[in-house]
């Protein structure tokens, strides 16, 4: 019990650590440039503690509940045992990892949704949008992209093809959705694939990506091991457009069929 | 007792939540086919998950969305470009340097980067990649936060730009050495932080809505674009010249 504290205790330090460059950006700002008092500075501070409180907690969590387990299953996937082929087999089929391309859009999927930039994000678009964005459906949407995204990107490893030419194809298709999409949606979207790889995604899909090299013959961990990111950024950009381009056009479709 | 806010927050941070055990307890059970190791520490860490959530959510309403939004308003009023664009810049960069996951993506780029020869082996070396590595993305995060802000001033269409950053990326990949690819394309991922993000949105849609004749939905969003972009650029051509 004591030396779980002293653990937590560790993650508050860290966490506050990561507060306070953004702390003393904003209090010297505030003090130097803007000169202006905080309104409710006791609520402002309390906000604080909570975020700081809200993120140690929240980490901890992860690192007793879901990121040992979560990267054990990596590893448990990715084992010659498991996936039954003998080290010294050459070419192997890569329909033999389903259930790594599975395991891989699942946990991308389920990931993405807890994650709390993203939910801060989507927060926010529902309120400026002033509720037609809906906050759900764009998690939802944002979670798909990822979920897609990495299950190609486990199908890359598995297959060695040139990293850059999946997301140079990536990007080919969000310009031309760009072209398409409503205006509104497209800040947003862009948006929505920086934010969806933080806290709880990056350190399973990570471990998955390494793990996967590992394994699968002819892979180099240090070269095919990353880029999981890289998927999971992009793709999450076009589900959303699409997403954006789907709801215009049933709006649409509703208008017409109304006259 | 139920209907209190927090008790909402709770049970909703619960329903994000669901997923992940979904996902885990399946494949622990029906195709790994083992017995989940220490029942009574997934539950307990599941619920500090559950609390942390909450309470992070909690605080985001509280401090750092009115905060983002205040200031955003007070720069506007003030009128000075060049400190809002210093603000800016010191936020990129002041939250980038000290993020933990670059902090653990540089490392690793530099056991890669001497692996590959690409530097001396020695500790003092690979250091001293890590950190020159940090600080270009953490300069690169600040310039983005920098440009997207004069752009929402300008009303700049964010289309262009990203085009533009992207064009950028694809020209430098053929040249860029092979190893770096990886972690230049990662590190675009990793740079935007669980408390950067609220922070940056709240002062592009705070700018936005101060500034006449800009749309807080169409111009208030792109900032963590760039933030996911510029780093890329920045990795790739410190990966050229070291």
């Amino acid at each position: 019990m004591s030396e779980w504290l002293i653990h937590l205790a560790r993650t508050l330090l860290e966490t506050c650590r990561d507060m306070l460059p953004i702390a003393g950006i904003i209090i010297g700002f505030q003090l130097l440039v803007i000169r202006k008092p905080i309104v409710n500075p006791q609520k402002t501070l309390v906000g604080f503690v909570y975020v700081t409180l809200g993120i140690a907690l929240f980490l901890e969590g992860l690192e007793l509940a879901l990121f040992p387990l979560g990267k054990l299953m990596a590893t448990q996937l990715t084992t010659p045992e498991f996936l039954n082929i003998s080290p010294d087999q050459v070419a192997i089929p890569w329909q033999a990892y389903k259930w790594i391309y599975v395991f891989a859009a699942s946990i991308g999927f389920a990931t993405t949704f807890a994650e709390p930039s993203l939910l801060a994000v989507a927060y926010k678009a529902e309120e400026i949008s002033g509720g037609s964005i809906r906050s759900l459906g764009l998690r939802i949407a944002v979670s798909i992209g990822v979920a897609f995204g990495i299950a190609l990107g486990t199908f890359r490893i598995v297959t060695g093809t040139e990293l850059y030419f999946y997301i140079i194809s990536g990007y080919v298709v969000v310009l031309i959705q760009t072209l398409f999409a409503p205006k509104m949606i497209i800040g947003l979207a862009y948006d929505s694939g920086g934010v969806t790889t933080s806290t709880v995604t990056v350190p399973l899909v990570t471990a998955l990506g390494l793990g996967l090299a590992q394994a699968v013959p002819g892979r180099n961990p240090l070269i095919d091991g990353f880029g999981l990111i890289a998927f999971a950024s992009l793709f999450p950009i076009i589900t959303v457009l699409g997403y954006a381009q789907i709801a215009q056009w049933l709006n649409s479709r509703n208008l017409s069929s109304k006259q | 007792m139920f209907n209190h806010p927090f008790t909402k927050r709770l049970f909703s941070s619960f329903l994000d939540l669901v997923p992940i055990l979904a996902v885990v307890l399946f494949f622990q059970i029906v195709i790994i086919q083992q017995p989940i190791p220490n029942v009574a520490q997934l539950m307990g860490g599941t619920l500090l998950i559950i609390l942390g959530l909450s309470v992070f959510i909690q605080g985001l309403e509280q401090s750092l969305f009115p905060i983002g939004e205040t200031m955003a308003y007070a720069f506007a009023r003030k009128g000075s470009l060049f400190w809002l664009l210093t603000f800016a810049f010191c936020l990129g960069f002041g939250t980038t340097v000290a993020e933990p996951a670059l902090i653990a993506v540089t490392d690793e780029a530099a056991r890669i980067a001497s692996k590959g020869n690409i530097i001396e082996q020695s500790d003092a070396a690979r250091e001293n990649y890590a950190l020159g590595l940090r600080i270009t993305v953490a300069l690169s995060v600040g310039f983005a936060i920098l440009v997207g802000v004069l752009r929402i001033l300008r009303g700049w269409p964010l289309f262009y730009l990203i085009i533009g950053g992207y064009c950028c990326v694809l020209v430098m990949t053929p040249f860029a050495p092979a190893e770096i690819i990886g972690i230049a394309y990662d590190s675009g991922g990793v740079t935007t932080s669980t408390i950067t993000v609220p922070l940056v949105t709240a002062l592009g849609v705070g700018l936005a809505t101060a500034i006449k004749g800009r749309n807080p939905m169409i111009d208030g969003f792109g900032l963590i674009a760039f933030a996911s972009l510029t780093p890329m650029i920045f990795v790739m051509a410190y990966g050229m010249l070291v």
